[in-house]
């Protein structure tokens, strides 16, 4: 039974009939423009839009009758006729939404000829590739980008046939507001926006004797890449990621858990002090790069309340890179599998990192080394990178490293009898404020992902309405687990909240099952810290800090 | 502002010009009127203007003769129109040249200068406007006012009882009482569905919030169409003056009037207009000492056809790309930014202070029972008499055409007439009978749309009409949904291959199906109206359509591609065509005849315009 007054769209989800979708994102874009999810109500001429038509007691709602699949394939017909139909050389062969559609409605891609838009492809960004020619103008991404992160990167230019999406001024990807976040790649139906692809320069690396290449490994990762190959959502597998990484050819494969846990250790030192001394607070987290370049961009002026840790991503590359010193005759290459296409950027200006491949880059390049990821046998994160904390783990969901944070920071000031899990901080969706005695102190702090989100709370404190001592930022609604390079989900199916719940969920109960929970205890940070920094302070400080 | 001080203004500026309305007036003799709108300015009449005042001045006329500015005419083909009160003496085509004799003429002395005056059918000239066809069957009401005032002189409007509906309807109703005449006057939208006036109205007064809007759609944008731009030019306080009523009567203080910017004299108009109103306490807070507050921004349109969608119109007005939005809800619940606003037409806003004024059983004398009152029309093409007609719901095409327009020139015959404009579709010589009002166009496939009416003779191939359409249809796409903006595409460059000779059956086939699919698919009324000029021409001319196709042959020889030029046997070697024709494609033949080698041809039709012995064919 439908409830009454939700959308014919939402109705028949919850009755198991999927009706197919373009240009509709649930919360973020109602606008009507695909007429794909048209159907046929008993007594209408017309067909009525199921996205913004509500269900009534009584109504007749045919979702795929003749006449709705007639006129949907016809409408796919037209977008195909303006589609450089190249599908078996396309990066989303099998996995494009119009593909899916066409096939499903047996079109004919031929039926219409005549002028085909060319649209010069955007290479300027070095995460995201936009090729509007395979754009079908859903809208999606412009929504995306606006309203869920007010980055405003995109908008609608031109009118008619010519229309297009485009950075405003037309001006190159790399020269607009984008922050790199690939929250557009997420809902863009098609291969129009895609993360760049570094598989070709990962390929060569691995052919090259000279180099020594490792693989490094971010958290979310293992909660998502084998969706890829037919997995529920939110699974859990790093054994078959570890194996499948050995059998592409890599070297070595190592964990950013573990860089996480340094990340932590050194983040709770820096909020420490500056707590101490009451300098540049809020503490704002830094190891979401999308959030620092939202912060160049938008926001110079909270550019000295960011947290001067490097990321995990960063810190591990650089310890690997010491560790492998002397060690080997060949050149050491990093390649890190990343959730996140800003992470292409960011390494830009570190030289530890050579490459970072997204989880969807990564499944890709499994298939494309014919192996078979759900025969692979488990295997281990090698040593001595490969062995983390709980608090490590979970850094790929919004709240975690707040808890990461908090577990070391308690470990530290209570000591005995503290608690390591720390519900106030997980679980949240948009904004979510919290508030801690640590050390005979209160520490009042915010969770907070999504760019919008994060947009608004800096509003407020600007014009404070509120104060905080640490906020921890992500720019993906989520955090990582939902990050912009991970595998696509189809949202006539799926719900986007239940997909972050789900992998996140996969974070936490990994974290439960380690004997070490916190980043401070753990015995591979107090290895390093000894071994390549004689527990100098000042060398880590240098070494790991910005 | 009071009452007083209005009744004063009107009593002194009526004395002033009385001898438009064939009155005693004790300041003048004469008075010289001069169109000032855009129509009658695009054949100088500012320089004609300049040279009147010029002659008055030799002739030490000055201080006895008025010299003045007015609004539109309507019969915009004769151009520069100047009027002589008291008589009405009615000049068309002046030039400047022809300044001097009209002053000696007809100022110092009281005769005519014939050759100005307008020729009947009869071939006898017409004095007076009155006695020309093109006004006899016409009714003045949204029209009322344009060519006897000034429009950039508020005084003018005033003396016309202007602002005295705003003033009764400030003083002597409630909101609810304004909704109700409005309502029960039948008043319907003008800009082109028809959809009751008051019904909207009382859809805003109903929705309680903290703010509503008022707009005033004056994008217009159908080809051939200018009925409000002649109003907003010729009158804009009327438009003013019914926003301010409208505001009144659903909660409304501030009003937007959104313009094209391709209209910069009835842009400056309305700003004159707007400071004058706000000047007199017309506009801004408490008028005629009310409560009542209402202030009027405009808002300029960059020149988007699809901008006169309202929901369109009102993302344009935020500020945003003029797409349209999702309807419901509709823009009396959640219009600008988010408030409940009435979008109304500058036609239908200049009939509303009428209305009040006369009571809603005036207005429902004229017209018909479901389209009561008058309607103007743009009448274009190939007619005699060009220009706007306003006339009374219900008179037929054939009046239209035929008494009002004057017919079809050159002995040709009617073949078509679009109404609608790109939204609507064509009517044949067998619909003439048709009464017009929204009803009955809508029943024979056309619209009544903003009331473009655009007549074609036997020359016309209606292929290439209605590929003229769906071009523009392409062209103003907004290109948010995919029916509109790929299918209309895919449509043209089917009519091109028909034109072109290159279609098949099957072609035709296909754009039926595009043009039902993109019909019945589109987002906004713009897709959802593009295909009917296709829709109705294959309805009436489907045979013309299969000429194309089948033979190959456009019969109206309009299509390029299909129309050969052939030189014939009674050639008499003047070379004539041989030195027009611009590709070198005409040679002489042994026979001196000369010959065109269709290779090279470009099918211009110059050497057919050229030959003076009929010794061209074009087949």
């Amino acid at each position: 039974m439908a409830e009454e007054n939700s959308t014919i769209l939402d109705a028949a989800k919850t009755e198991g009939i999927i009706i197919p979708t373009l240009c509709y994102l649930k919360g973020v874009q109602k606008i009507g423009a695909c007429r794909i999810c048209l159907v046929e109500i008993e007594g209408l001429k017309n067909l009525v839009l199921s996205c913004d038509t509500r269900v009534k007691a009584g109504m007749k709602i045919f979702t795929a009758s003749d006449k709705v699949l007639n006129q949907r394939k016809l409408n796919i017909e037209l977008l195909l006729s303006n589609h450089h139909n190249d599908c078996l050389s396309c990066i989303k062969n099998t996995r494009c939404k119009l593909q899916q559609l066409s096939a499903n409605l047996d079109c004919n891609s031929q039926k219409f000829d005549g002028d085909v838009t060319n649209f010069k492809i955007d290479e300027s960004s070095h995460a995201i590739l936009r090729n509007n020619n395979k754009c079908i103008l859903c809208n999606k991404c412009v929504a995306v980008c606006s309203v869920v992160q007010n980055v405003h990167a995109f908008s609608k230019n031109k009118r008619g046939f010519k229309t297009e999406i485009s950075c405003p001024y037309e001006v190159p990807l790399a020269q607009s507001n984008c922050v790199d976040c690939g929250q557009c790649t997420l809902v863009c139906p098609t291969a129009a926006l895609m993360e760049k692809n570094d598989i070709p320069n990962v390929r060569e690396l691995l052919e090259n004797d000279d180099y020594f290449v490792c693989a490094m490994v971010a958290p979310s990762v293992r909660v998502a890449l084998a969706e890829e190959f037919g997995a529920e959502i939110g699974t859990f597998d790093e054994g078959r990621l570890v194996r499948s990484l050995k059998a592409i050819g890599f070297d070595k494969v190592f964990d950013i858990n573990v860089g996480a846990d340094f990340t932590v250790v050194e983040e709770a030192k820096e909020l420490t002090r500056r707590l101490e001394n009451n300098e540049r607070l809020p503490h704002f987290t830094s190891c979401c790069p999308a959030w620092v370049n939202y912060v160049e961009k938008f926001h110079p002026e909270l550019k000295n309340n960011l947290s001067d840790c490097k990321s995990p991503n960063e810190m591990l590359g650089l310890i690997v890179q010491k560790f492998y010193k002397n060690k080997t005759t060949k050149q050491v290459k990093i390649v890190s599998i990343m959730p996140c296409t800003a992470k292409k950027s960011e390494i830009v200006h570190h030289n530890q990192i050579d490459y970072v491949l997204t989880t969807r880059e990564l499944a890709e390049f499994i298939r494309m080394k014919n192996i078979n990821y759900n025969l692979q046998k488990p295997d281990k994160f090698d040593s001595p990178f490969g062995d983390y904390s709980g608090a490590g783990a979970i850094f790929g969901s919004r709240g975690g490293v707040a808890e990461a944070v908090l577990r070391t920071l308690y470990d530290k000031y209570e000591k005995e009898n503290h608690k390591v899990d720390f519900e106030i901080v997980r679980n949240s969706s948009g904004i979510k404020q919290f508030e801690l005695t640590l050390n005979n102190k209160k520490i009042k702090g915010a969770i907070v992902s999504g760019l919008g989100n994060v947009e608004q709370l800096i509003k407020k404190l600007q014009n404070k309405e509120v104060t905080y001592d640490f906020i921890e930022v992500m720019a993906c609604p989520g955090g990582c687990v939902n990050g912009g390079g991970q595998p696509l989900v189809d949202y006539d199916i799926h719900d986007l909240q239940d997909v972050i719940n789900k992998r996140a969920n996969g974070l936490y109960s990994a974290d439960k099952n380690r004997p070490v929970r916190i980043s401070s205890k753990s015995k591979t940070v107090a290895k390093v810290y000894s071994e390549l920094f004689n527990n100098d302070d000042e060398k880590i400080r240098q070494a790991l800090h910005n | 502002m009071n009452f007083e001080t209005l009744q004063q203004i009107k009593k002194e500026q009526l004395s002033k010009i009385a001898l438009r309305f064939n009155k005693p007036c004790n300041l003048y003799e004469k008075e010289i009127c001069i169109c000032f709108d855009t129509g009658c300015q695009s054949t100088n009449s500012a320089k004609l203007f300049e040279e009147f005042a010029n002659q008055l001045k030799i002739n030490n006329l000055t201080s006895k003769i008025a010299l003045s500015k007015v609004g539109c005419f309507g019969f915009c083909s004769l151009g520069s129109i100047v009027v002589i009160y008291p008589q009405g003496y009615f000049y068309t085509k002046v030039k400047a040249e022809d300044a001097a004799e009209i002053v000696q003429q007809s100022i110092i002395n009281d005769s005519l200068v014939e050759r100005l005056l307008y020729t009947k059918e009869d071939l006898t000239k017409a004095k007076i406007q009155t006695e020309i066809d093109f006004y006899k069957k016409q009714k003045h009401i949204a029209r009322k006012n344009s060519q006897f005032i000034d429009a950039e002189n508020i005084k003018d409007y005033i003396a016309l009882d202007g602002y005295m509906a705003l003033y009764k309807a400030l003083t002597t109703y409630q909101p609810k009482d304004i909704v109700d005449i409005i309502k029960t006057s039948g008043l319907r939208g003008r800009g082109g569905a028809g959809f009751s006036t008051g019904t909207k109205w009382e859809f805003a007064y109903n929705n309680e919030s903290d703010e509503k809007f008022v707009i005033c759609n004056a994008d217009e944008g159908d080809p051939g169409a200018f009925m409000d731009r002649s109003i907003l030019e010729g009158d804009p306080h009327s438009v003013l003056e019914a926003m301010a009523i409208e505001g009144y009567a659903i909660g409304a203080k501030k009003g937007f009037i959104y313009v094209r910017a391709e209209y910069p004299l009835a842009t400056k108009r309305l700003e004159i207009a707007i400071n004058q109103a706000k000047e007199n306490n017309l506009l801004g807070d408490n008028i005629f000492g009310t409560d009542f507050c209402f202030d009027i921004e405009l808002r300029l349109g960059a020149g988007a056809f699809v901008c006169g969608e309202e929901t369109a119109l009102i993302n344009s007005v935020e500020g945003k790309r003029g797409e349209p939005r999702l309807r419901p809800p509709y823009p009396a619940e959640k219009g600008v930014y988010g408030k409940p606003t009435v979008v109304n037409n500058v036609e239908t806003l200049a009939i509303v202070a009428q209305i009040i004024l006369n009571g809603a059983e005036w207005f429902l004398r004229y017209g018909t029972k479901n389209s009561p009152g008058t309607k103007v029309f743009a009448l274009t093409g190939k007619i005699k008499n060009t220009g706007l007609i306003e006339t009374e719901m219900g008179t037929t095409l054939r009046e239209l055409i035929y008494d009002l327009g004057g017919g079809i020139p050159d002995g040709k015959k009617l073949k078509a007439i679009q109404m609608g404009g790109p939204s609507g579709g064509c009517l044949t010589a067998n619909d003439l009978d048709i009464k017009i009002d929204y009803e009955s166009l809508k029943e024979h496939n056309a619209m009544m749309g903003s009331g473009g009416v655009i007549v074609m003779d036997e020359d016309t191939c209606m292929v290439d009409i209605a590929k003229f359409f769906i071009e523009f249809s392409c062209d103003e796409s907004c290109g948010k949904c995919t029916p509109c903006r790929i299918g209309n595409k895919r449509i043209l460059e089917i009519l091109n291959k028909i034109t072109g000779g290159k279609a098949t059956m099957g072609d035709l086939d296909t754009l039926k199906e595009l043009c039902i699919f993109v019909k019945e698919n589109s987002l906004c009324g713009l897709g959802q109206s593009s295909p009917n000029p296709i829709l109705s021409s294959l309805n009436n001319f489907y045979d013309e359509y299969i000429e194309h196709i089948v033979n190959k042959r456009c019969p109206a020889k309009v299509c390029k591609d299909l129309v050969t030029y052939v030189i014939k046997e009674n050639c008499v070697g003047c070379s004539a065509c041989f030195r027009v024709c611009p590709v070198d494609a005409i040679s002489k033949a042994e026979n001196n005849k000369y010959v065109i080698d269709q290779q090279k041809c470009i099918r211009c039709g110059k050497c057919f315009a050229t030959c003076r012995f009929n010794a061209i064919a074009r087949q």
